[in-house]
């Protein structure tokens, strides 16, 4: 590749380095840790500048979830009456804490994906590690999330729920999505900085997830239906999904009635989900920042 | 040894065998080493028929996007600059000396060959850090931030920085959207100034802004250069290139025309250009 060997040579030969070259792991581990003041400020910079255009300003942060609460219990509460089988007023509390915690992943792949396009501009002027966008664009999601969170919990407690110590193991369940879902978005981020379309084909691959996570249904009910009874492999496997086990894990921490009802009256452990969940978390995390440390110095080609 | 320098670079500079020959000096201590470089980047979204039928012809017979265009921006291009050095480059728009910059950065990764650096080098400029929709308060922090600075530096900086942008009272605390696009740049220079550098990488019509300022920046940039072990300014003022520096790369078409001191190489490039 180097097509002048005296030149190179004589430039090592005095101490000088590849000014694209990647740093090993640890240093970039460190820049990136420096640079931690820097993904912070940029996440709330993005945040504000988002509503700066409408009226109510941040106010939407609060009613985007609400109105999404809001159409969910106007078909499925009001016009469809459902309650798949869930205990009485289980179900618009089950929902919508589903969406809301599934939500934090999607939006997190989708803009983790679009984070080095989007931000080339910058790559080409400035010196950083490339991590910092893509992590800070899941901070921006996740400082959406904590408002959701509020809504959520107001809307939960409305409906009855007790409030229980278990509300507390929110944090943790919240920490694990949050490692998980700045893996899977530094993976997409790489793949979205050489591949464009993705960003279309995006949409179609996140519904999918969706209703294949048990966020519209009770995954642990389905499971008990005779047709899965018979092939119990396929609940194993639709239970390994990260995108089903975060919104689960936290309606058995918020929603003190379906845990029962898991419990109790379909006789699911609740428990393993934990395992698994830190399992995606710790894997997903290593998988994906692996991954976009490897292409570090070629962002800037676009 | 720089016989073969010679050699190489004959072949791969411009094909009329016009490009300079690197010539090595031992007795001073080298800071860039530029290695037959090549650059090529993409640009997306240029020009091509926009519809639907058109775009699925185009992916059945295999073919390229159009509205991506692969530039090549730099062919080839081999030089060494020493501690010390302020180096002057010129050329026409779009001869390649922004990309040139970009490179010596490690902003834009080589297609082949290499820069070799002492340092972190870096451009001085942080618009694309900023954001219209921001204060300029927030934006100086962000910018501050984005350079690499820890926040008790920022907090030092930051009234340094109100100071020199001499924005009018008040305008701080409004969002950059609102500002005269002097007022703008004033604070984007003020801010890129801040910070000292190893190699400082100086793009043209930085200096912006009424005679007052430009002085004022012109300065400063100055100051910077004193700080910097080496500069690299691109401009088209003929006169602050042969004022301030010691040492002119003429670029055309990402080849390296000429490599000589000021006075040599912008009177070459004046006449060529006929002035």
């Amino acid at each position: 590749m180097n097509g002048n060997p005296p030149l190179a040579e004589f430039a090592t030969r005095h101490g000088l380095k590849q000014s694209a070259a990647r740093p090993p792991i640890g240093a970039y581990i460190r820049q990136l840790w420096q640079r931690r003041h820097f993904i912070w400020a940029f996440a709330s910079a993005k945040n504000i500048s988002m509503y700066t255009e409408s009226r109510l300003g941040q106010v939407w942060q609060v009613l985007t979830p609400l109105l999404n609460a809001g159409v969910y219990y106007l078909i499925f509460g009001l016009l469809l009456n459902t309650s798949r089988n869930l205990p009485h007023n289980t179900f618009i509390p089950f929902l919508v804490t589903g969406v809301f915690v599934f939500t934090f992943t999607q939006r997190s792949v989708n803009s983790g994906a679009k984070s080095v396009g989007d931000n080339l501009s910058l790559i080409r002027a400035l010196h950083f590690p490339r991590a910092s966008l893509p992590l800070a664009y899941t901070i921006i999601e996740l400082q959406q999330l904590l408002v959701s969170m509020g809504v959520l919990f107001v809307i939960v407690l409305a409906f009855g729920e007790p409030l229980t110590w278990r509300w507390l193991l929110l944090v943790p369940v919240l920490l694990m999505q949050l490692v998980f879902n700045v893996g899977i978005s530094l993976a997409l981020a790489r793949i979205g900085a050489f591949n464009r379309d993705i960003s279309q084909l995006l949409p179609f691959i996140l519904r999918t997830w969706l209703y294949f996570s048990g966020i519209i249904y009770s995954l642990s009910a389905l499971k008990k239906s005779p047709r899965l009874h018979e092939h119990p492999w396929i609940g194993h496997v639709l239970e390994a999904n990260p995108g089903y086990i975060f919104p689960e894990l936290m309606r058995y921490c918020l929603l003190d009635t379906y845990r029962g009802y898991v419990r109790t009256k379909l006789h699911e452990p609740t428990t393993h989900l934990w395992a698994y969940g830190a399992g995606w978390a710790v894997v997903m995390f290593v998988v994906g920042f692996w991954f976009f440390y490897r292409a570090e110095e070629r962002y800037g080609r676009g | 040894m720089a016989d073969a320098v010679k050699d190489k670079v004959k072949v791969s500079g411009a094909p009329d065998g016009s490009a300079p020959p690197v010539v090595l000096d031992p007795n001073r201590e080298p800071i860039v080493v530029v290695d037959d470089l090549h650059i090529i980047y993409r640009v997306f979204g240029a020009g091509g028929k926009g519809n639907a039928a058109s775009a699925f012809m185009r992916v059945l017979r295999r073919e390229n996007r159009p509205t991506m265009k692969e530039v090549h921006a730099i062919r080839g291009m081999s030089f060494v600059a020493y501690k010390g050095d302020a180096i002057g480059v010129i050329g026409t728009n779009g001869s390649g000396k922004s990309t040139l910059l970009k490179a010596i950065a490690g902003l834009l990764p080589p297609q082949s060959g290499g820069v070799y650096t002492e340092g972190q080098p870096s451009l001085l400029g942080v618009n694309a850090a900023l954001m219209n929709d921001l204060t300029g308060e927030r934006n100086i922090v962000l910018g501050c931030l984005a350079m690499g600075m820890a926040p008790d530096e920022v907090k030092t900086k930051y009234d340094e920085i109100v100071k020199f942008a001499g924005l009018r009272e008040g305008f701080i605390q409004l969002p950059m959207r609102a500002y005269s696009s002097g007022m703008g740049s004033r604070l984007r220079f003020a801010i890129a100034a801040s910070k000292s550098h190893d190699v400082l990488l100086i793009d043209e019509a930085l200096a912006t802004g009424d005679a007052k300022f430009r002085r004022k920046s012109a300065a400063k940039i100055n100051e910077l250069r004193d700080e910097a072990g080496a500069v690299f300014l691109v401009a088209h003022q003929l006169d602050s290139i042969r004022e301030m520096c010691n040492r002119v790369l003429w670029v055309d078409e990402g080849r390296l025309i000429m490599d000589d001191d000021p006075d040599t190489v912008v009177d070459a490039y004046t006449e060529a250009n006929g002035k």
